[in-house]
């Protein structure tokens, strides 16, 4: 999808949601009377601080990605002593999920799904490292760890050279090989749904 | 007794009854029960526990100590022993309720200790207001309450192996349990919260050591979604997201973020781990769906059943359960002679919108070679499809929401085990 084909689409859905969400309040009201009490509104307002502190979500815009940078060159060092046990030499035959190579496979009978071969967008690798990884440490890792792992990551798949800098500018814009091999079974709002 | 009888009427081969005959009282004292026969305390013995005190009332109940080898089925990853799970076993429970105690899990590091004291759900983002809640302030909240399924969308995944793998009906299919949950309507929080108008999605993540996270469409946030923290009459179990979780009825299992502490609503999806490296489905043409959230209409005979023996020729009750993501059941209809004929099963009331549904039907085994189906259709006409016309539709890398009818056959020794018919 082209992007004014996307942006008109947007402002489609927009107009839909409005419309939507006045269908919703209406249904609402006829049917759950039980249901539409007032909040009591018990909410406390949170901090930016509070905010910053637990928000772990990187979105493909790169939005939520954090200061800092890191290389694959710099990475090989942290993979050998935190992720290779588990995951094996250059992203292979470890006893955990393969996270290198597999290009290719897809259509095949026995696919392998590798941040390579499968991942739509590599904001993915920062984020599920940041809140998942090392299994038996998770959030353990600093933020330049964290782009140096997901630059080795994406070196090991030939996506990055060995001494690309990996930032939060630089991240969103990597385009991942099998990224045009996803389609969405819903869109928001869209006619019909 | 005989005007009884008079209602087992054919309704379709190889012994099937007419399901109106399970609304007759005491026609059901023919069939023979799939349990072991009692050896002792039959009159004129005296039992025991006639003649002795039992103990007090206590705080806590706990099941018959003969009742112990109930369990779930456990699996765990190799050197990841808290990515793994457990299966409801199905066909030793009855009814549609599933006991907290044997709810399926899947976690994907483990179950977290939480101290609710501690816990705090944090909705951000897209809002006018940042807003922290706790347990206490949540449990002030109005309430509602729902009978809902919950189906990992692995669920019977591998059944798309070339050879039928030996296992019962919940070693098969137990990612799917069934609860009354009670909790808050995201959407009462989300107002509070005041979501812009650019928001199309909320990003829920839990307070575990994976915090797992899934985007979910800002719609079905304010549609059904509940922040649940009573399940089946008690607080949550911490496999299953104590002290809260998400509920989104009828949708694929992880998206219902268990231990729930963040939702960030946004104007596009996070593209988490699990929702595109994983539960995304990859085609024969090696291109993948994404956002593929209701579970399909499904069914499952949970007796006889995978590993039971008939005990000999007579009079059964067929009993399974049925669900859809998409609403109710309208129908189940039974075959015991691989699909060559069908009979309309009788459906347990209550049947709810996106529940597991028990049906029932009575069938004269006669001791000869059988296999039985069931095959379910939902309100909206879906209907549950056989293996092959699944497979050949998506091929067999797809992995997640299998919902194809499943075979038992039975032997003439009433040996009976999963086939592909």
């Amino acid at each position: 999808m082209s992007m004014p084909e996307r942006a008109l689409r947007q402002r489609l859905a927009t107009a839909a949601l409005a419309i939507a969400s006045l269908v919703i309040a209406a249904l609402a009201l006829s049917a759950a009377p039980a249901v539409a009490q007032e909040s009591p509104g018990l909410g406390v307002e949170a901090t930016p601080e509070q905010v910053a502190a637990w928000s772990l979500t990187v979105l493909p815009d790169g939005t939520g990605l954090p200061p800092g940078s890191g290389t694959a060159r710099t990475g090989e060092a942290i993979y050998a002593q935190k992720c290779l046990a588990c995951h094996g030499a250059e992203g292979k035959d470890g006893p955990n999920d393969r996270l290198a190579g597999g290009h290719g496979t897809l259509a095949d009978a026995a696919p392998v799904k590798t941040v390579g071969s499968y991942w739509p967008y590599a904001t993915t690798v920062f984020d599920y490292i940041r809140r998942a990884m090392p299994f038996p440490q998770p959030q353990s890792l600093s933020s330049d760890e964290i782009y140096a792992l997901t630059a080795y990551l994406l070196y090991i798949n030939e996506i990055v050279g060995l001494d690309d800098r990996i930032d939060a500018q630089s991240l969103p814009s990597i385009e991942m090989p099998n990224a045009e091999n996803f389609y969405w079974e819903y869109e928001p709002n869209s006619p019909g749904d | 007794m005989t005007a009884d009888r008079d209602l087992l009427i054919p309704a379709a081969g190889n012994g099937l009854l007419h399901r109106r005959a399970l609304l007759a009282a005491g026609a059901t004292a023919g069939l023979v029960l799939l349990a072991p026969r009692p050896a002792a305390a039959q009159p004129p013995a005296v039992p025991p526990w006639s003649t002795t005190p039992g103990p007090p009332a206590d705080g806590y109940g706990e099941r018959s100590r003969f009742e112990e080898h109930v369990q779930r089925t456990a699996n765990a990853t190799a050197g990841a022993p808290g990515a793994g799970g457990s299966r409801t076993p199905l066909e030793q429970l009855e009814g549609i309720i599933t006991p907290n105690a044997l709810h399926f899990e899947r976690h994907h590091n483990g179950v977290p200790d939480i101290d609710p004291a501690q816990h705090r759900l944090l909705i951000h983002g897209q809002v006018e207001r940042p807003l922290l809640f706790d347990l206490e302030s949540l449990s002030r909240y109005p309430l509602v309450s729902a009978i809902r399924f919950i189906e990992c969308s692995g669920n019977s995944g591998n059944l798309n192996n070339p050879e039928p793998p030996q296992q019962s009906a919940g070693g098969l299919h137990g990612l799917v349990s069934c609860a009354d949950w009670t909790g808050v309507p995201l959407g009462v929080l989300l107002d509070e919260a005041g979501v812009r108008p650019e928001a199309r999605w909320i990003v829920a993540e839990g307070a575990d050591a994976a915090a797992m996270s899934r985007s979910v469409p800002l719609e079905k946030a304010l549609d059904d979604a509940v922040v649940a923290l009573y399940q089946n009459g008690e607080r949550l179990r911490p496999s299953n997201g104590y002290p809260m979780r998400l509920l989104l009825p009828g949708w694929e299992g992880n998206m219902n973020v268990k231990w729930l502490r963040r939702i960030q609503v946004t104007d596009q999806p996070a593209m988490t781990k699990d929702e595109t490296s994983k539960y995304s489905d990859l085609g024969r043409d090696g291109r993948a769906s994404l956002f593929t959230f209701p579970m399909q209409v499904k069914s499952v005979i949970t007796s006889p059943s995978g590993g039971m023996t008939m005990q000999g020729a007579g009079l059964y009750q067929i009993s399974g359960l049925a669900w859809s993501g998409e609403g109710r059941i309208r129908r189940v209809e039974i075959s015991a002679d691989g699909g060559a004929s069908w009979a309309e099963a009788a459906l347990t009331e209550p049947v709810l919108s996106k529940a597991l549904t028990r049906f029932r039907l009575p069938w004269r085994w006669n001791g000869g070679p059988a296999v039985l189906m069931s095959r379910a259709v939902d309100e909206t006409g879906a209907v549950q499809p056989t293996r092959a016309a699944l497979l050949a539709e998506r091929g067999t890398s797809y992995r997640y929401h299998y919902h194809a009818i499943q075979s038992w056959a039975v032997t003439g020794e009433g040996a009976i085990s999963n086939v592909y018919a």
